[in-house]
């Protein structure tokens, strides 16, 4: 039990990296992004093809560190695939979302279309990789660490939790302390003010998305490590994902955060009494059963 | 001197017109109140001055400047602040977060600017920390100000500042308009408290039916027979 929980909260954190980009899109644009899923995708895939492929290829060495799984290449592959689904998602909205934002779509509209976009970056994947199961490094297993109460954790898990709490960090103090995460907060709070105030809004938006993209890929990437690639991942991570956003308030980047490690930890414990299968339903209960007791979510107001 | 001027002003949101053909003049350092009855198209004139409409016809004039159809984020650029009646904070940050977000254009050190707004708004500089979501009205409306005054404007825009306050508060934000104005602010200010707005002010236009009805001084208006039969209630 004290290992599931553990382990709830590996996977919750990676829910929550993925929560917080879609809170933050959803804070300041309002819509659904249902590619947000697929953005975890890119991200796996896009370091999957530098790890076996681009820095291969350039001669990187195959080395480990320590007893981890991963070495130099994952070690430049993690940052260049964020950057990448940052592109990823701002070259989304400057094509798609900006030009029907422009129109003045609705909510509706705008979910639609994103529902579109997963498909193809899914389709994508498909085409490229296969439908198969893939690793960053088959076949390697790495002794687990004893902690106290029987539980074991992976050394893999550990850096997990230990890269979450970095980017959440950095996220936390970028938003606080800077004036273009200021400014963010500031549109989130009230778009129309913030461009009478002489904030450039397409400019924060563009940031917001670049963050969510970037958060998106380290999420997929840290799942890859921690279980497997598969281009079905980030679809099935999207229920997960809006059960954790919801159940944080939609908007709240803390909630989000919290909401995630629910979300994890009740889908790991679950297993104790149901079939793994279940744990997506198990998150998709749980989002319903915010929506039906308290739609708002723990940190809004009534 | 005329700091700004907004001339045969015709505008709508959709195609029926707001206003037809209306000006106003503003000069340097003085305070201009606009009253008239709900449904005048009082609150749209500043919308189109600040360019949050794109009038149909007619003209803005800032300085030697035509700002007319110029989008907001570059008419604060110039030096008009505008203060929307209603959502005129950023309610999950906190006062000094507010006032940040108020100098957000500037690179320069603003540290000397933040002294005089909070020593203009004495109340604020004790709960710098605290979100603005938290405060009552009348406080909201000082950081909404406050926010504004950032930039250092030369022209301020305030829509309906007393709406929606409790009567005791209302008084105390007049004060802190004159009080803005002493600072050499020229202040164009909507309101429904027309008989208050006429007091403070310098120079009065009536608005009615999307049309110049009158523009005298304050006082004169104030004076004025019809104007207080008509807009000012009896």
């Amino acid at each position: 039990m004290v290992e599931l929980v553990i382990y709830g909260i590996v996977l919750g954190s990676i829910i929550s990296l993925g929560a917080i980009g879609l809170t933050l899109v959803y804070g300041i644009i309002r819509f659904a992004n249902f590619a947000h899923g697929d953005f975890l995708s890119a991200g796996a895939y896009v370091a999957l093809f530098m790890v076996t492929g681009l820095l291969a290829w350039i001669g990187i060495p195959d080395t480990t560190f320590g007893s981890l799984s991963f070495g130099w290449r994952m070690a430049i592959a993690f940052p260049v695939s964020m950057a990448v689904v940052a592109g990823v998602a701002i070259l989304l909205d400057q094509i798609l979302y900006r030009r029907l934002r422009a129109k003045g779509s609705g909510p509706v509209i705008l979910a639609m279309s994103s529902l579109g976009a997963a498909f193809i970056i899914r389709m994508i994947i498909l085409i490229l990789w296969g439908a198969d199961s893939l690793f960053y490094r088959p076949g390697l297993m790495r002794p687990a660490i004893e902690l106290p109460l029987g539980a074991k954790i992976r050394p893999d898990q550990v850096l997990i939790l230990f890269m979450v709490v970095v980017l959440v960090s950095s996220l936390h103090l970028f938003l606080k302390r800077t004036k273009m995460g200021k400014a963010m907060r500031a549109t989130a709070d009230n778009k129309e003010l913030a461009l009478v105030t002489g904030i450039d809004t397409e400019r924060i938006i563009m940031w917001t998305w670049g963050i969510g993209g970037a958060l998106a890929a380290a999420a997929g990437i840290l799942y890859g490590i921690d279980v497997q690639l598969h281009p079905y991942m980030g679809w099935n991570f999207l229920i997960p994902l809006f059960a954790a956003t919801i159940l944080g308030t939609i908007g709240n980047m803390y909630g989000a955060l919290i909401g995630g490690l629910t979300i994890g930890v009740a889908q790991q414990v679950s297993t104790a009494f149901l079939m793994p299968t279940y744990k997506l339903p198990v998150a998709f209960v749980i989002m319903i059963l915010i929506l039906l007791i308290r739609p708002e979510g723990i940190f809004g107001k009534e | 001197m005329i700091i700004l001027s907004a001339k045969d002003i015709t505008v709508g949101y959709t195609e029926v017109d707001i206003l037809h053909e209306v000006s106003i003049d503003v000069q340097a350092g003085e305070i201009v109140s606009i009253i008239g009855p709900n449904g005048a198209g009082k609150s749209t004139l500043l919308k189109t001055i600040f360019g949050i409409l794109k009038p149909r016809n007619g003209k803005v004039t800032f300085k030697d400047w035509d700002i007319t159809g110029l989008k907001p984020n570059m008419v604060v650029r110039k030096g008009i602040s505008y203060v929307p009646q209603v959502d005129n904070v950023f309610p999950s940050m906190t006062i000094h977060e507010n006032l940040e977000m108020g100098a957000f254009i500037r690179n320069d050190d603003y540290s000397q600017r933040l002294r005089e707004v909070y020593d203009l708004f004495p109340v604020m500089a004790e709960r710098k920390k605290q979100k603005v979501g938290q405060l009552s009205g009348g406080q909201r409306q000082m950081v909404a100000m406050g926010r504004a005054l950032m930039l250092d404007p030369q022209v301020l825009l305030l829509d309906e500042p007393s709406a929606g306050l409790a009567p005791v508060l209302v008084s105390g934000i007049f004060e802190k308009i004159k009080d803005i104005n002493a600072t050499g602010v020229a202040i164009i200010i909507v309101e429904q408290n027309a008989r208050e707005a006429l007091k403070m002010a310098h120079h009065g236009y009536v608005l009615a039916m999307g049309r110049n009805v009158l523009d005298d001084a304050g006082d004169a208006l104030l004076a004025n027979e019809e104007v207080g039969r008509l807009y000012l209630g009896g």
